[in-house]
């Protein structure tokens, strides 16, 4: 076995273990110098993204890998229940890793120079690295309770990060906020797993997912979970925790903190699909001579919930004068923008009479993708546009845009980054958030036109709202109190221009990440029954 | 690896190539380069033919001169009072009233998926 092999065997360990104990690690190397852990610590995450290459091309290339923690693949020997911590990663995981892993590194890079006048920079760093580890966590794990675990992790540092400004009061009051709505939803979650543990005696998602009945408790659990993940992705009305958090967190926090959200959306995601997929054309109810499946109620519920979204972030938006918060409402509708297609994608399931097996209808398909491949988008384009709140913010003190005016003069290049965020956000060609939105637009126009055309609506909407920015921050004569405002520097401009370089690519050749990791993503999802044939076997 | 980059990307009812679309803004923004060739070349700048015309007024301060955030799409978000009252209630910033949001869908799904 060649070093390469072991270290493609026990990537999904070291992609968890290796940001873990730099995370330990760094206040250590934080007694060298200052300069020293940024490298040290941005290297390590620059191994953690060659390792998710590395498992990421193994898995395209020969399907879903399992890792055993302390015993061999699949699992022990004579043994039939899953009963041992497994990494479960299958194409849709690689997806999500690496978005969390794009985060991660631009985020830490960004923060050189962004939080370089701050104290406890050494503590900074440690709880984003555990914040990246556990949102990697939630995402590699086949493990309900393990997911459980992360999360948890994922809450605690989220809430201390947050809270980093701890002289302002704002910062404070959204960190409080943040953890007593996560700590609920988490709470629920856990009292569904254990719902579903006193049932089937597993925890495993594939084991339980192929024992599953959709009794009476898994009802329950069902509501539960969808309610739980909902509330930590940020749906509406469960949203309300988001603005503030986003907006009070240092921008390099929130950006890695999008991360944390999109990875409770994939635990949706594992919920519907994976869990509960074989079950979801189970006849829930009856009205005369209609029989609604569960896939319908499903879909309609994610449906409604994300037209909220993308209405009450919408117009919200329109209205704040706090460019920070501003941007934090356009993450609430975006949000809604990933989970439409997801409804609208659920909602097309049906059984093939040819094949006899369960499939999406071809819009439905393009739903998915369209919504799969909006999560990278939107991930990268608020990204960008909290990267550049965030620099208008360290160079002028200020978020409020009645105070700011006349910066594309003294902040050329934040500018021209913060147009091209404006224009994918608001999905305006040749952007990314454009390539991702059509898809939408076009997949639910076919299921219900009226969706399609709130959706387009909104979308000039938010196009307004940024317009609103760009006039009040960007243009206009300058200002006397911003006559000094300087370009942010370097490691700032990298990073932003990093995100806008990837941004502009994946615009132009959207088919490269849509052939290479979104459709693998969207087959993964919805091949269910290979998902659970290869993990516990038999499905 | 050219084809993958080359590839339309198809939605199933349409299809999107932004080689294409770049190609049709490039030609566009030579016709307007066109057209503004025959503006007129004969104005002087730094005159009073390239300052601001306010019917007559002085030109205010650079400061008072900036339209702030808070004035724009002011007819709109006063057109739409009433939303607004209603989703700005929604967001008071009260802890307790967030988690209420959530028992109330928690409820709603109880019932729409059965359990009640």
């Amino acid at each position: 076995m060649s070093w390469f092999d072991i270290i493609t065997t026990h990537s999904p360990a070291l992609i968890v273990a290796v940001p873990l104990l730099t995370a330990f690690l760094t206040p250590l190397v934080s007694k060298i110098n200052n300069t020293v852990r940024n490298l040290f610590v941005l290297i390590m995450l620059g191994i953690t993204g060659l390792l998710i290459v590395i498992l990421g091309n193994d898995v395209l290339t020969n399907g879903i890998r399992v890792y055993v923690f302390g015993g061999g693949a699949p699992l022990p020997s004579g043994m039939t229940i899953p009963v041992r911590i497994m990494f479960e990663i299958d194409s849709m995981t690689i997806f999500m890793v690496i978005i969390t892993i794009i985060l991660a590194i631009i985020g830490i890079l960004y923060s050189w120079s962004f939080m370089k006048e701050e104290d406890g920079q050494d503590k900074y760093y440690t709880l984003i690295l555990l914040l990246v580890t556990s949102i990697l966590g939630m995402e590699l794990t086949g493990d309900l309770f393990n997911f459980f675990v992360f999360l948890e992790i994922s809450c605690i540092t989220s809430c201390a990060l947050i809270a980093f400004y701890v002289n302002k009061k704002e910062a404070l009051d959204a960190a409080f906020k943040y953890i007593v709505i996560s700590s609920i939803g988490a709470l629920f979650i856990l009292f569904s797993i254990g719902l579903l543990y006193a049932q089937y005696d597993a925890l495993n998602m594939a084991a339980i997912a192929k024992s599953i009945q959709f009794s009476f408790f898994d009802r329950i659990v069902l509501v539960l979970l969808i309610a739980g993940l909902a509330m930590k992705s940020g749906l509406a009305p469960m949203h309300m925790w988001l603005p503030d958090a986003y907006s009070r967190a240092p921008a390099s926090v929130t950006f890695v903190l999008v991360g944390a959200t999109l990875a409770s959306l994939y635990g949706g995601l594992r919920v519907i699909f994976t869990i509960y997929g074989k079950q979801l054309l189970t006849l829930v109810k009856q009205i005369g001579d209609i029989e609604i499946n569960l896939n319908i109620l499903l879909g309609a519920i994610i449906i409604a919930l994300s037209v909220l979204s993308i209405f009450i972030g919408v117009f919200l938006a329109l209205k704040r004068s706090d460019f920070t918060k501003m941007i934090a409402y356009v993450a609430v509708a975006e949000i809604g923008y990933m989970f439409l297609a997801i409804g609208a994608a659920i909602s097309t399931f049906y059984i093939n009479p040819d094949t006899g097996a369960m499939q999406l209808t071809t819009s439905g398909e393009m739903a998915l993708k369209g919504g799969l491949f909006h999560i990278l988008n939107d991930a990268l384009d608020i990204g960008l546009l909290f990267l550049v709140a965030g620099a208008v913010y360290f160079a002028t003190k200020q978020t409020s845009l009645n105070k700011l005016g006349g910066l594309a003069r003294n902040m050329k290049y934040t500018t021209i980054f913060f147009l091209i965020g404006l224009l994918a956000v608001s999905g305006m060609p040749p952007m990314n958030g454009f390539a991702s939105k059509l898809m939408i637009y076009q997949s639910i126009y076919q299921i219900s036109p009226i969706l399609s055309i709130i959706a387009i609506l909104c979308s000039i909407m938010l196009l307004a709202v940024f317009v609103k920015v760009f006039q009040s921050v960007f243009l206009g004569p300058e200002l006397p109190s911003l006559k000094n405002v300087k370009e942010v520097p370097k490691s700032m401009l990298v990073a932003m221009a990093l995100v806008a370089c990837i941004i502009v690519f994946i615009g132009l050749f959207p088919n490269i990440i849509i052939d290479n990791l979104v459709t693998p993503a969207a087959n993964a999802l919805q091949n269910t029954t290979n998902y659970i044939s290869t993990i516990v076997g038999g499905a | 690896m050219i084809d993958t980059l080359l590839k339309s990307l198809t939605t199933g009812s349409g299809f999107w190539n932004p080689l294409v679309w770049g190609l049709a803004i490039g030609i566009a923004l030579l016709l307007i380069y066109m057209i503004r060739g025959f503006g007129k070349k004969d104005y002087k700048i730094n005159t009073e033919q390239t300052k601001a015309f306010l019917s007559g007024n002085p030109e205010y301060s650079k400061d008072e001169m900036h339209v702030k955030g808070s004035n724009l799409y002011w007819g709109f978000t006063q057109a739409l009072k009433s939303i607004y009252n209603v989703l700005e209630k929604m967001h008071n910033g009260n802890t307790s009233d967030y988690v209420l949001w959530f028992v109330i869908i928690l409820g709603v799904l109880f019932i729409v998926i059965g359990v009640i």
